[in-house]
This record gives structure tokens, C-alpha cells and sequence, in this order.
């Protein structure tokens, strides 16, 4: 086995780690854009989610600047949620992920680069398209303010999280695979949940939210470190 | 150390060391619940505020005790299960999560029966409550995750990677009542301090946690014991001790 390695790594030129994780960035972003039309899916599903609560409840202005917040977080909750399968499901189904598995790469590093690519196909329109939504729920300026830097924290911590869920679940044949995905990885988003939508009604309220910033940028930190390593951990165990 | 560590969690190890602390603990648990029963119920006052009412406590707080402390050693035992691959470890992991389930749920619902008289709620969205609530989500996912994957092995190390996971909630839900302004009260008993409630209610409160925990370390090895004499059917110790008792009869 070592030596198979050692002749590997003689007769080929290995690529650099940064190149191997642009590498995999630009081809997760090239499938992305070859297959653009699923791209709108969940920003359509977030914008209905959104738009159901004013049909549901009231259209009262001062009723929707209240429950704004939670509403758009919610939203993007489960968009974020139904796109996460798309991480790693086709790569599974044609194995280009075992694949990526014998690669020399240390594949907590490529995990990232794959979440990376996620983050900006999903994540990241997600986060421009949720001041729209603010305005037509009513939201004050300085809450869509405070809405995108949430956003801009808040998002990518979802794409992390839901690559450990993913990575834990994307070998099961059996039906429910979805339903299942979503009872790990719903109860690990609540603290994202709760300190974005609570800073973006601190802010609509005009009090202070850099104790919610902060907190939520340490998230964003302990889940960069930790939740790749904890993804590539599950691959190996989901592929074994 | 480690091949010490192999040998005394070998399944034949397991057992019979399991079995001795099943036998002692189970006697330690009769005692404790029956002291520590007439004790909360009987042998301690009432209190100045709440009335009788606070003897909910004595069922309460060693139950939400027990909720974080037996997802700690499901996460323990996952690291080893994760790193070692020990057997024993992954059959107590498993056999942790529906016990942690019912005391988390037990705490919940102890403190909603509470809270009523209390605060005038069945329950508030305060970040205790939550947090706590978020365990009992994280037990069923962990549970749910065992049961879709076939393969016990498998089963075993990717619900093992969750529960690490999910550790993080655990110094949440213990600090909640200090980082947040919570409707919850916060802790009466710290290790470092000399406990701020009458004596009587102390002793009680403490024969009961020890009940409760004593009562988690028989339930956890009898579940244990029991999925590793299934997993290890087959094998000779297991095959000799059945027939063995067989002969007896």
C-alpha cells in the first residue's frame, strides 16, 4: 500500500493543496452553472415560503415588521435545507466520490471546497434575494441592514452544518433519506435561528446587536475548523 | 494501556464486569430511591414560596442532570467507538440514547407540571427550555440515525460523529441561565460554593440525583449487555455460557 503511494507520488506531478481545492471548487461551480435551471429552485421555494405568511396571517404592515425576522430566517432555513442533498448526492450516484476519497488530498479540505461551491450556489442568492423579501414584508432600513450581515454570517454556517448531515446520510438506499437529513441537521441550525433573527429585531427595535454578531462569527469559525473535518469523518464511515 | 483497554471491553469482559455493576448498582439504586424518597417527600420542608410544590425538584432537577449527563457518555463512548473501534463502546452509546431521551423528556415534563403553578405557563420559550428541548431532538436524531442504517457497525460510527456534533449544545444549555436574562432560575448548586438552600432539601436533592444516576448505570449495562450477547450469538464464550445455564436446568 505505501509503496503503491510512494510510486504515485514519483511518477505523477501532484497538484498542489490550492489547486486541488480550486480544482474541485470550479468543477462543483461548472456542474452548478451546466445545470442553471435548478439553480432558481430554492430561491423560488424561499420567495413562496415568504409570501404565504401574508396570505396565511395578516397583511397588517405593523403585524409582518414584527415576525420579518423570524419569517425570512425560517424561510431560508429549509431552503437551505432542500438544496443540501446536491452536495453530495450526484457525485455519490456516478462515484466520483469514492474517488475524491483515495485522492491525496487530505478530503476535509476538498469537503470545504465542495461546501464552499454550495455556499455560493444556494447560499449566497439566498442572501440577496432576502432584502427584497424584507422590503415587501415592511422592514426598516437598518433591520436589511443587519438582516444581510446575519445573512452573510448566518448562511454559510448552514451549508457547513448541513455537509455533516449530508455526508452522514447520503449512502442510505432506503426511501426517507430527506426526512431523515432534515431531523439531524434542523435541531443544529436552531442556534443560527435564533441570534440572526433575534440581532435582525434588535436592530428593527433600535437596540443594540454586536453580542448577536459576534456570537454568530464564532459560529461561523468553530464551524469553518470543525465541520469540514466532521463531514469527511462521516463520508468515510457513509462509504466505507 | 490501550491493549488493557481492549481486553477489558473484549464482549466476555464486558459482560461480566457488567453484570457486577449491574448486581451493585441495582442495590444501590433500591437504597438511594428509598431514602431519597422519604426524604424529598417526607423529611424536608416545604418551601417558603412555592409550598409543596417544590418537591417536583427532587424529580426534576436530577432528571435534567441526568439528560446532559448521559449525552456526555454517549459522546464518550462514540470518540471511542470512533477512534477504537471497541465494541462494548458502540453497544453503550447505543443503549444511552433512549435512556437520555426519557430524562430529557422527564426534565421537560416535570418542569412544565412546575412551571404551571410557577409562572402561570405549561411552558416559555426561555433559552433553558429551549436548549433542553434541543437535546431531546439531538437523543432522536441520534436514535433515527441508528435505525436507518443496517449495518450495526456503520450504524454505530455515523451516529457516533452526530453525537460529537452535538455536544456542543451541552455547555448551552448548562450556562444558558448566566448568558441569557432567563425565566428559569439560576443554578442553587455549584461545586466551588456552599449550596444556598436548607439542608434537609439538599440531602434530599442529592440522594435523588444519586438514584437517578445509579438507576442509568444499571439500565445503560443491561441494554448493553443484553445487544452485545445478540451481536455475539454465534461466538464460543456466548455459546458455552447459554449452554451452561441449560444444563442447570
Amino acid at each position: 500500500m505505501n509503496d503503491v503511494t510512494n510510486i504515485a507520488k514519483t511518477t505523477a506531478i501532484e497538484p498542489s493543496l490550492g489547486r486541488a481545492f480550486m480544482a474541485m471548487l470550479g468543477r462543483d461551480l461548472t456542474l452548478a452553472y451546466r445545470h442553471r435551471a435548478q439553480l432558481a429552485n430554492p430561491l423560488v421555494f424561499f420567495t413562496i415560503v415568504v409570501s404565504l405568511f401574508p396570505l396565511g396571517l395578516n397583511p397588517d404592515p405593523d403585524l409582518l415588521r414584527t415576525i420579518a425576522p423570524g419569517v425570512i430566517w425560517v424561510a431560508a432555513l429549509l431552503a437551505a435545507m432542500l438544496s443540501l442533498d446536491s452536495i453530495f448526492r450526484s457525485d455519490f450516484d456516478d462515484g466520483t466520490l469514492e474517488q475524491i476519497l483515495l485522492s491525496p488530498h487530505p478530503l476535509s479540505l476538498l469537503v470545504l471546497a465542495k461546501t464552499l461551491a454550495h455556499w455560493l450556489i444556494t447560499g449566497l442568492p439566498l442572501l440577496l434575494l432576502a432584502p427584497v423579501l424584507g422590503g415587501l414584508l415592511d422592514m426598516s432600513g437598518e433591520a436589511l441592514g443587519v438582516l444581510m450581515i446575519t445573512g452573510a454570517l448566518g448562511t454559510p454556517i448552514l451549508s457547513l452544518i448541513g455537509s455533516i448531515g449530508v455526508a452522514l446520510t447520503v449512502g442510505l438506499r432506503s426511501g426517507g433519506g430527506g426526512v431523515l437529513l432534515s431531523l439531524l441537521v434542523l435541531p443544529l441550525y436552531i442556534p443560527v435561528l435564533i441570534f440572526a433573527a433575534n440581532a435582525v429585531g434588535n436592530a428593527a427595535g433600535g437596540f443594540e446587536v454586536t453580542g448577536q454578531l459576534a456570537i454568530l462569527g464564532s459560529l461561523l469559525a468553530l464551524s469553518v475548523g470543525l465541520a469540514p473535518l466532521a463531514a469527511a469523518a462521516a463520508l468515510r464511515i457513509s462509504l466505507n | 494501556m490501550l491493549a488493557w483497554l481492549h481486553r477489558l471491553a473484549s464482549p466476555k469482559r464486558f459482560h461480566g464486569l457488567a453484570g457486577f455493576f449491574i448486581t451493585w448498582c441495582g442495590w444501590g439504586a433500591l437504597v438511594l430511591f428509598a431514602s431519597g424518597l422519604y426524604y424529598s417527600l417526607f423529611n424536608s420542608p416545604p418551601d417558603y414560596q412555592q409550598g409543596e410544590s417544590i418537591r417536583i425538584m427532587y424529580i426534576h432537577v436530577p432528571a435534567a442532570w441526568n439528560s446532559m449527563f448521559i449525552y456526555i457518555t454517549m459522546a464518550i463512548a462514540s470518540l471511542f467507538v470512533l477512534v477504537w473501534r471497541i465494541k462494548a463502546a458502540a453497544a453503550v452509546a447505543r443503549a444511552c440514547a433512549p435512556l437520555g431521551a426519557m430524562f430529557t423528556f422527564l426534565a421537560l415534563a416535570t418542569g412544565s407540571l412546575w412551571g404551571k403553578p410557577m409562572w402561570g405557563a405549561w411552558w416559555v420559550w426561555d433559552a433553558r427550555l429551549t436548549s433542553e428541548l434541543i437535546l431531546l431532538f439531538l437523543y432522536l436524531g441520534f436514535m433515527a440515525l441508528q435505525s436507518a442504517i443496517e449495518d450495526k457497525d456503520a450504524a454505530a460510527r455515523a451516529a457516533g460523529v452526530l453525537a460529537i456534533v452535538g455536544i456542543i449544545n451541552i455547555p448551552i444549555i448548562y450556562y444558558s441561565v448566566e448568558w441569557w436574562n432567563t425565566l428559569h432560575q439560576g443554578a442553587t448548586i455549584t461545586l466551588s460554593e456552599k449550596p444556598k438552600m436548607n439542608m434537609d432539601m439538599f440531602i434530599s436533592l442529592i440522594l435523588m440525583s444519586l438514584a437517578f444516576k445509579f438507576y442509568f448505570v444499571v439500565a445503560v449495562l443491561r441494554k448493553a449487555r443484553n445487544e452485545m450477547l445478540e451481536r455475539e450469538q454465534n461466538s464460543q464464550w456466548v455459546k458455552e455460557m447459554l449452554g451452561g445455564s441449560d444444563e442447570r436446568k
